[in-house]
């Protein structure tokens, strides 16, 4: 996805203000794109705002607008599912840096050239600013929830932590407070990978049509390893060749593991932007709400009153079991009710985007009430 | 409230309307809900169990999945009113910490155990040389998890030794209430209120 960003056919908000950045800058025209599904009821107190994750985007339960795929968590969103839109509105917004619509570094600066790397460094909570926005334009002063897995774990918590009038309740599932040591490594790597294909050059490749594609590809390839269990990894693919009977003594994809990375990694590049990645991994890198908060983590959710639900997964390396219970911790010590729980998955950190019925009881339950 | 199980239905009725409540081992929270529901008390529970704490949360519960030998050392001190234990002291792994725990978490705690000196442990004990499998102990020794049996007597010792204040006692035999007087035998089940 080399051209400059797409014009996907969901809804869009122009900002009329500049977006103030944790960077310090102020970034002039910003556009969110967003979906909405269900209806807003008359005092408009049942809406539901989902984060997506690193490589999610707004189509939460319509079709992927590149692939055609389903919507990502169409097991979890529509009507009579857990999060209900017979009786909640549920809004998706594209993050800011990403390449779904919403403003990133493949969008169009003043000059009217791509942003590229003149885009500014984002963060987490410039993300979550950009979609508070987004509700201010709907007119919902609070949500009834909002929820986010993976990153849009770290987006809800976000919003938690710095506009606690704003939603009622919060639900956070394989996710964390901040990005440890190895969970800023692996996006390194992918990062590197990026950066060192000549494609790249600099961050300037959206007008050669052709992107860092190899680069970007290895990236998600090492990124991939990460979502999933070594056990799921095992007994999905175990030692088994691909195609043939015999290993070939060469550098073919002989395993499936190898193909199966191979095809992650290529499928990937026909839907997400090298530079989008390199900026939404670094605002993922740079969280750390008790950073945020003189470096105690209660004192994030000082000023909350909404309710908290914490899942975490025991197959998860990427965001353990350990990140959720910190998180749980520190609500507990800033007096806020919450609960917690570790499900068993098979799926590793994918888990809550895959079909796990005590999470879907557990998410029900939690915004039902 | 008639649903919950005596010992809980005990402990409801006697839990000051609109308090803090902690409910350490809370199981499928049915004594939070009652608590929740009539006597308005804001409570949260911890549970082992995953699936009870799945259940717990489905029921609108503020439940941390958690175990009481390590995790009540994550509560902040005197957060609650009440830290409630029920059923659990005696497959904790050190109980005397568990009770430090409870009372340092809660201004007061209610404990419930099973009295391991009810006379139909005794009987069986010394007629038939067997450790007792029960009504409120079914399992047998080499699977029970309950690891530090425990009777009336050993329990008031421990809360003296403490210099903990008993500030009420309750004994059950069968779903019915029985006067102190010959609990040490005649209670199946005990439940104590104890404040510093």
């Amino acid at each position: 996805m080399a051209t400059a960003a797409l014009n996907i056919a969901s809804q869009a908000l122009d900002l009329t203000q500049p977006l103030s950045l944790d960077g310090g800058q102020r970034l002039d025209g910003v556009r969110v794109a967003y979906e909405t599904y269900g209806r807003l009821n008359p005092d408009r107190s049942n809406a539901i705002m989902i984060f997506h994750a690193l490589t999610g985007d707004q189509c939460v339960a319509s079709p992927h607008p590149i692939t055609g795929k389903p919507g990502w968590w169409l097991r979890m969103v529509g009507p009579g599912k857990p999060i209900d839109t017979d009786r909640f509105f549920v809004i998706c917004a594209n993050v800011l840096g990403g390449c779904y619509g919403s403003t990133g570094p493949a969008s169009l600066a003043p000059d009217g050239q791509p942003y590229a790397m003149r885009f500014p460094v984002i963060t987490i909570r410039d993300m979550v600013r950009a979609q508070v926005a987004v509700l201010d334009a709907l007119g919902i002063a609070q949500l009834h929830a909002v929820v986010g897995g993976s990153m849009g774990g770290m987006q809800a918590l976000s919003f938690a932590a710095n506009w606690p009038e704003r939603a009622r309740s919060v639900l956070i599932l394989a996710s964390t407070a901040r990005h440890s040591a190895q969970n800023i490594a692996f996006h390194e790597v992918g990062r590197q990978a990026i950066m060192a294909d000549p494609k790249w050059n600099g961050g300037d490749y959206y007008a050669a049509g052709k992107g860092p594609e190899a680069g970007l590809a290895v990236a998600r390839m090492a990124a991939h390893i990460t979502y999933l269990s070594e056990e799921g990894m095992h007994e999905k693919f175990g030692r088994k060749l691909q195609d043939r009977s015999a290993k070939t003594f060469g550098f073919d994809a002989d395993f499936q593991v190898e193909s199966y990375l191979r095809h992650q990694g290529l499928s990937f590049t026909d839907r997400f932007d090298a530079n989008s990645y390199l900026y939404i991994t670094r605002a993922m890198d740079y969280f750390d709400l008790a950073e945020e908060h003189g470096g105690k983590l209660a004192d994030a959710f000082a000023g909350s009153t909404a309710r908290f639900c914490l899942v975490s997964f025991d197959t998860d390396w990427l965001y353990p079991t350990a990140e959720s219970r910190t998180i749980a911790h520190a609500l507990n010590a800033a007096g806020a009710p919450v609960s917690f729980v570790e499900l068993s998955a098979p799926f590793g950190h994918d888990s809550f985007l895959l079909d796990v019925p005590a999470l879907d009881r557990v998410i029900a339950g939690f915004l039902g009430r | 409230m008639t649903l919950l199980r005596p010992d809980l239905d005990l402990i409801a009725a006697n839990v000051a309307p609109g308090s803090r409540a902690l409910d350490v081992g809370c199981g499928d929270g049915a004594l939070m809900a009652a608590l929740r529901d009539h006597r308005q008390c804001d409570a949260r529970g911890m549970e082992l169990d995953p699936h009870n704490v799945a259940e717990c949360v489905a029921r609108g519960l503020s439940v941390i999945q958690g175990d009481a030998d390590t995790d009540l050392a994550d509560y902040p001190d005197a957060g609650f009113d009440y830290a409630i234990l029920s059923q659990t002291l005696q497959t904790t792994k050190r109980p005397d910490q568990v009770l430090d725990e409870l009372l340092r978490i809660g201004r007061r705690a209610f404990v419930s155990f099973p009295n391991f000196a009810h006379w139909k442990v005794r009987a069986s004990l010394l007629w038939n040389g067997r450790m007792p499998v029960t009504r409120l102990l079914p399992v047998a020794w080499y699977e029970t998890p309950n690891i530090h049996h425990v009777t009336v007597r050993d329990f008031r010792e421990l809360v003296a030794a403490k210099g903990l204040r008993v500030e009420g006692e309750w004994f059950l035999s069968g779903d019915a209430q029985i006067g102190a007087a010959a609990a040490t035998w005649r209670a199946e089940h005990a439940v104590f209120l104890l404040s510093r």
